[in-house]
């Protein structure tokens, strides 16, 4: 092995191999510009002043720097109850979609488990088909949950597919000895879910975590279909509204020095309103990307 | 022939009651497991379940003051109403041709994305465009599109800023609101969007691809793309296969957020899909519920007959373990 090893670090590289390389290399640059430039440009937008952003003068760093936006949106009442509903539905949606998830998650990876097979079809099916918008809309009017908190909560709350990833992870990274020698000690299914499964599953607990996180923070359809009361309304709603509009809301902005900055602002504002929904969710992907890439592997190639 | 029937019986009901014993016993021994399992299922079944019950007022005139099972009874005819419908055509062809068109590009792209990344030898600019490209998958749709309709802004947009600046006079067209356009905007920005995070898996598959294959092709004298194509793409194959029959089981099931947001009224013509036409006859301010999930009903059923297609066709044409089920 060795010996190979020392060959291949001599195989000389030859001209063709050289031009690939730099092919590669040149057009991943090109990619990685293209989708970093956008991102660049809304961030320099939103610290410009309202006039170079207007006239288009803002190509790649903010110029003549500013607050103004920010300072728009942070007296925008909307945006801050907005926020407030956005921050419970995640917190609260996600602890139920977690629980939920490793409640099923982990009786389905058990082998023995009386039942699995019949458990993971009841499970499945809704994977593939479901009863649609309609159907699901008339069953949460008839439960009374329609312009409820409750129902962004409850909508969607089991995703199948992450608990099928879970699942996996369950079966293929937990050793079985394990099991055996808790039951010798006479530990209780329960507690070994809690004493040993879970803290062994940190990994793929950060992942779907994550899936869970991003997908209540950045829903739109849901909190659409369902509510109707404006103090309900999460961040994505009240943004699309305020993106949308070609005039500001200016009963919304009690402060009248703000107000008086409106004027010539409204397009940044909406450039720092972007930044302003978007960087948590961005924030917290770094923290996790370790668990990620290991996380992804462990649970869906060998499934 | 009396006694040996009685006999059959008397072991039959003795195998039963063996078996019903086993299962008490075991029942008793997975009793918390149970237990565990039981609040899932008891959403699952509400809330995943009961809507499939209520499907059946895609056959019924469903009126909310007779319920579900108390509206009248009346067949096909939505889907009569639907299949001759002059706009059926046109909604039901727009949403192939989107995700038909995201399909040829959305899928190849991150693979042939993996593949190239693979071969970069610095691993900091490795991680570096690996985690940039996973960035605009955080961004929520609602923003996305309207990134994307700011940045195409004929008048003060990047869009208009550089016509601008190459000589144009005037403004230019607004793709924005161009029927001809809508399908390249959703699947450009898509692939912008979500190239990287969809390459995720094919990166997570190549890094287990061994090194001695690589050594061995390499004395052979095979140059890196002839590697690229003979070791690290057969390497993948099978989840390239898997993550097909996923996404082709969700073919004509085009996202509802997305194509609803980029609707601007004038590009109707190829912008409205089957699921934003559920949406608009059975929430808009017509509220034809039964009409809406009589649609819906239609889309999932080709949706389900496509999965079923693929995951069949995957099966026969590789080995054994590359399907669902």
């Amino acid at each position: 092995m060795m010996k190979i090893k020392n060959e291949s670090r001599h195989v000389k590289i030859t001209g063709s191999d050289r031009i690939f390389h730099g092919a590669v290399a040149v057009i991943l640059t090109a990619f990685l510009l293209l989708v970093l430039y956008p991102l660049i440009y809304v961030l320099s937008s939103s610290f410009s002043s309202g006039n170079a952003v207007t006239s288009g003068r803002v190509m790649l760093w903010p110029v003549e720097f500013s607050l103004n936006g920010y300072q728009i949106v942070f007296a925008n009442n909307s945006v801050w109850t907005g926020y407030m509903n956005t921050i419970f539905y995640t917190v609260v949606g996600t602890l139920i979609n977690l629980s939920l998830t490793v409640l099923t998650a982990y009786p389905l990876s058990r082998k023995t488990f009386q039942g699995r097979k019949f458990f993971t079809i009841i499970f499945m099916i809704p994977m593939f088909f479901g009863g649609g918008l309609v159907p699901t809309y008339v069953l949460m009017s008839n439960l009374g949950l329609t312009n409820t908190r409750t129902v962004i909560l409850l909508s969607g709350a089991i995703s199948i597919y992450n608990m099928v990833l879970m699942r996996t992870f369950f079966q293929n990274s937990i050793p079985n000895e394990l099991l055996e020698s808790a039951k010798i000690d006479g530990i209780s299914d329960v507690g070994y879910l809690v004493r040993i499964v879970l803290p062994l599953s940190k990994a793929i607990i950060s992942v779907i975590t994550l899936y869970y996180v991003v997908g209540h923070w950045n829903s739109y359809f849901t909190p659409l279909i369902y509510l109707r009361s404006r103090e309900f309304y999460p961040l994505q709603l009240i943004l699309r509204e305020i993106l949308n509009a070609s005039k500001v809301d200016a009963t919304q902005i009690q402060d009248s020095a703000i107000l008086a900055k409106l004027a010539g602002s409204a397009d940044v504002m909406k450039y720092s309103l972007i930044v302003v929904a978007t960087v948590p969710v961005l924030v917290i992907y770094p923290f996790i990307q370790k668990f990620f890439e290991k996380g992804v592997m462990i649970g869906s190639v060998k499934g | 022939m009396k006694l040996n029937y009685a006999d059959l019986t008397k072991a039959k009901s003795q195998k039963i009651g063996i078996r019903a014993e086993e299962f008490r016993k075991n029942f008793l021994r997975d009793w918390q497991l149970y237990l565990l399992i039981l609040l899932p299922l008891i959403y699952i079944l509400i809330f995943h379940y009961g809507p499939m019950y209520g499907l059946q007022m895609a056959f019924r005139n469903y009126r909310a003051a007779d319920g579900i099972t108390g509206s009248e009874w009346v067949g096909l005819k939505w889907f009569e109403k639907f299949l001759t419908n002059r706009q059926f055509k046109q909604v039901f062809s727009n949403t192939f041709i989107l995700s038909i068109y995201n399909l040829a590009i959305g899928f190849p792209l991150p693979i042939i994305f993996a593949l190239m990344l693979n071969t970069l030898r610095r691993e900091k600019y490795k991680r570096l465009i690996q985690t940039v490209s996973y960035m605009p998958h955080f961004i929520s749709l609602a923003v996305a599109v309207s990134l994307v309709s700011m940045v195409l802004s004929p008048v003060n947009g990047v869009y208009g800023g550089l016509y601008n600046l190459l000589g144009g006079s005037g403004y230019p067209v607004d793709f924005r609101s161009t029927a001809g356009a809508f399908r390249h905007i959703y699947v450009w920005s898509d692939v912008w969007q979500q190239l990287g995070w969809n390459s995720i898996i094919f990166i997570a598959a190549l890094s287990s691809v061994s090194p001695e294959l690589h050594e061995a092709a390499q004395i052979d004298g095979a140059s890196r793309f002839k590697r690229v194509l003979h070791v690290d793409l057969p390497a993948i194959l099978p989840t390239i296969c898997i993550m097909l029959i996923l996404r082709c089981g969700s073919i004509i099931s085009v996202g509802f957020e997305k194509a609803y947001l980029m609707q601007t009224g004038v590009n109707l013509q190829t912008a409205e899909v089957i699921s934003t036409y559920v949406y608009k006859v059975g929430m808009g301010s017509f509220r034809d519920f039964s009409y809406g999930a009589a649609v819906g009903l239609f889309n999932n059923v080709i949706n389900l007959v496509l999965l079923l297609i693929v995951n069949y066709v995957c099966k026969k044409m590789t080995s054994d373990d590359v399907s669902l089920f």
